[in-house]
């Protein structure tokens, strides 16, 4: 039992900041309907700045506010300058935009190997190994914190998008990009607002995992990966369904290591990925109506 | 006759080239090339031609591959005949995540076939007693010599590109290029889309894994992390055929050259260029400049993929009026001036 419950824990924490990934990924994919197979590469990016501060003696968790906004910038730029001119561009394939994607990923990747080489980084803190105990349960202190972060960041975006006019602009392009033109959306900026936006959450999803994980240039590929798993999860688009396809990813992973075997850990969200694409096509969205 | 000209020259200069080249370098680079024209216009069969853009071709690929190794592994059969089989088997993991995943749509096809190169790498990865695993598989190539390689790599390219193009300009080729243009429409008209999709997945899936069995033949060597890679297979058969021309024939024919020449010129640091003017200046700048371009090559690809979607979004057959007009245009500018 004890086992069952560890497990479950380690899940849940762990899904807390699948649930931020999946976030950036799902914003990106309901406003412009692409998805960014660079959005891992993006988070790798943003550990890489939280390791340059923490060697300079920043603490990794006050490195957000620098990751954060410098992603944001990023991602301004790219969706500016490289995908909303391929908007216009008449192609025989409407995937130039993914497929511009998959080369910023590259480029990201290859500038990070030249910078800081292909070797394994790691951030050490003295909160990074600690745990705490409730019962017979262990928490670890930088997951949970990582928990907490990632919840807040949630709920902001929530409150972002239901709230304010700039949120309300970025549902409204999700929903109908043509009659939200009509009602005098900038929808152009909307989609660069976007893109930053969903850099700038998987930046902090980069800089709480920094102190539990080590860093290396490719360590973008797979987190693409999981990101689109949470999306497709979640059903694309869907902000509520991004979450709930987070602390999913999270908990089976954590029960496939724990009842199958670490080897197995992967295989466990591509299996699961498949039997919604099979049984449940359009991921828990289609059961929640959000 | 005309229409055929160029590929007919191109041809007789490939059929030649064993003749003219001795050096073992340029023919390794020529079947590397060879290889890429096959896979590149399989790819280009199932994304440029019928429209359901795959990440996953690497699944194919590797599984072709395997076929080969495990052939030989298991039950001491000649790899060989994994060319033989090679195609079929890739085949037959496409077809049922054709029929599974062909009534999704776009993004969600395309991220189907992204899950299904992972989970075929990590299924490898783990089925040790079958695979091998992390060991991987290896074989004594059966000739020493790369001319016999040279000659098998280039009928085979031969044969997919042919057989490819026999399909797009017969009845098939107009039920692909009508699915790509507009499902619904081409529906209402009574093709049979989720069928014809999956004869273009098989024709794809099929000469991408003759292309795997030529390549364990080839190299000797597989493990599950190089013939699945997500990079060096998937997203290279993509980049291939959009640096090359999507929805054309010789498209990704080009584009494999382009790729292969370009990979080797970063390779080599530009052919030697950084080394000999290192050498010659004596500048240590300039050599450790050199040094990090050979370093490069998946930065340069990167670049030049942004650079073809950005300015090039055809690819370099299908947007050839368009450079041929640009160019025409700059030249006699200058000569007037």
């Amino acid at each position: 039992m004890d086992v069952f419950l560890q497990t479950l824990v380690a899940g849940i924490l762990k899904g807390g900041l699948y649930a931020l990934i999946g976030i950036g990924m799902t914003l990106i994919m309901g406003v412009m309907g692409i998805i960014n197979l660079a959005h891992g590469q993006l988070m790798m990016l943003a550990m890489y700045v939280t390791f340059v501060l923490n060697t300079m003696g920043v603490d990794p968790y006050l490195s957000l506010f620098v990751a954060m906004p410098l992603l944001f910038l990023l991602g301004v730029v790219i969706q500016k300058f490289l995908l909303n001119p391929l908007i216009k561009v008449e192609t025989i394939l409407p995937e130039n935009q993914v497929l511009m994607t998959v080369g910023i990923g590259m480029v990201l990747t290859e500038l990070a190997r030249f910078a800081f080489s292909s070797d394994y980084k790691y951030i050490t803190t003295d909160y990074a190994n600690q745990t705490f105990y409730l019962g017979n349960i262990s928490f670890s202190v930088a997951l949970t914190i990582a928990f907490v972060v990632a919840l807040t960041f949630t709920a902001a975006m929530f409150w972002f998008l239901l709230k304010t006019d700039l949120g309300r602009s970025i549902r409204a392009t999700a929903q109908d990009k043509d009659a939200a033109t009509l009602m005098g959306v900038n929808t152009g900026r909307i989609t660069v607002v976007t893109f930053g936006l969903g850099s700038a959450l998987v930046a902090a999803a980069g800089c709480l995992l920094a102190p539990v994980y080590y860093i290396f240039p490719d360590l973008g590929g797979p987190f693409t990966a999981k990101a689109f798993i949470i999306t497709i999860l979640g059903g694309l688009g869907s902000t509520v369904g991004a979450i709930f396809g987070g602390v999913t990813l999270g908990l089976a992973e954590s029960m496939g290591a724990t009842y199958f075997g670490m080897e197995y850990e992967d295989i466990v969200g591509l299996t699961i990925f498949i039997l919604v694409l099979l049984f449940l096509p359009g991921g828990f969205k289609r059961l929640t109506k959000v | 006759m005309k229409k055929n000209l160029y590929p007919l020259v191109l041809l007789a200069v490939l059929a030649l080239l064993p003749l003219a080249v001795k050096s073992n370098y340029f023919l390794h680079l020529m079947i590397l090339f060879l290889l890429w024209v096959v896979i590149g216009s399989s790819w280009n069969v199932l994304a440029g031609f019928t429209g359901q853009v795959s990440f996953g071709h690497a699944a194919f690929f590797g599984v072709g591959a395997y076929t080969a190794g495990i052939l030989f592994q298991h039950l001491q059969v000649s790899p060989w005949w994994g060319m033989a089989l090679g195609g079929v088997v890739a085949m037959l993991i496409g077809l049922p995540f054709g029929a599974i995943c062909f009534p999704l749509r776009g993004a969600y096809f395309a991220l189907a076939s992204l899950a299904l190169g992972e989970g075929i790498r990590h299924v490898a990865t783990i089925a040790e007693g079958f695979t091998g695993g992390m060991m991987g598989i290896m074989i004594m190539p059966t000739f020493i010599s790369k001319v016999p390689y040279y000659y098998i790599a280039l009928a085979l390219a031969i044969l997919s590109v042919l057989s490819i193009r026999l399909i797009i300009g017969a009845k098939p080729g107009y039920y692909f290029v009508s699915i790509r243009e507009d499902q619904d429409a081409a529906a209402s008209l009574g093709i049979n889309t989720t069928l014809y999709k999956n004869v273009s997945l098989s024709i794809s899936a099929f000469w991408t894994g003759m292309a795997g069995a030529l390549y364990m033949n080839y190299m000797g060597f597989i493990d599950p992390h190089v013939v699945f890679s997500l990079h060096d297979y998937s997203v290279m058969a993509i980049l291939v055929a959009i640096v090359g021309g999507v929805g054309t024939i010789y498209g990704p024919t080009v584009g494999a050259f382009i790729m292969v020449a370009f990979q080797e010129f970063f390779r080599t640091g530009f052919f030697g260029l950084f080394e000999y003017l290192g050498h010659k200046t004596g500048s240590s700048v300039i050599s450790t400049v050199g040094e990090a371009v050979q370093h490069a090559h998946v930065l340069g690809f990167g670049i030049l993929v942004i650079v073809v979607i950005l300015y090039l979004p055809n690819g370099v057959v299908g947007d050839w009026e368009k450079i041929k007009r640009n160019v025409f245009r700059i030249t006699p500018a200058k000569e007037g001036v």
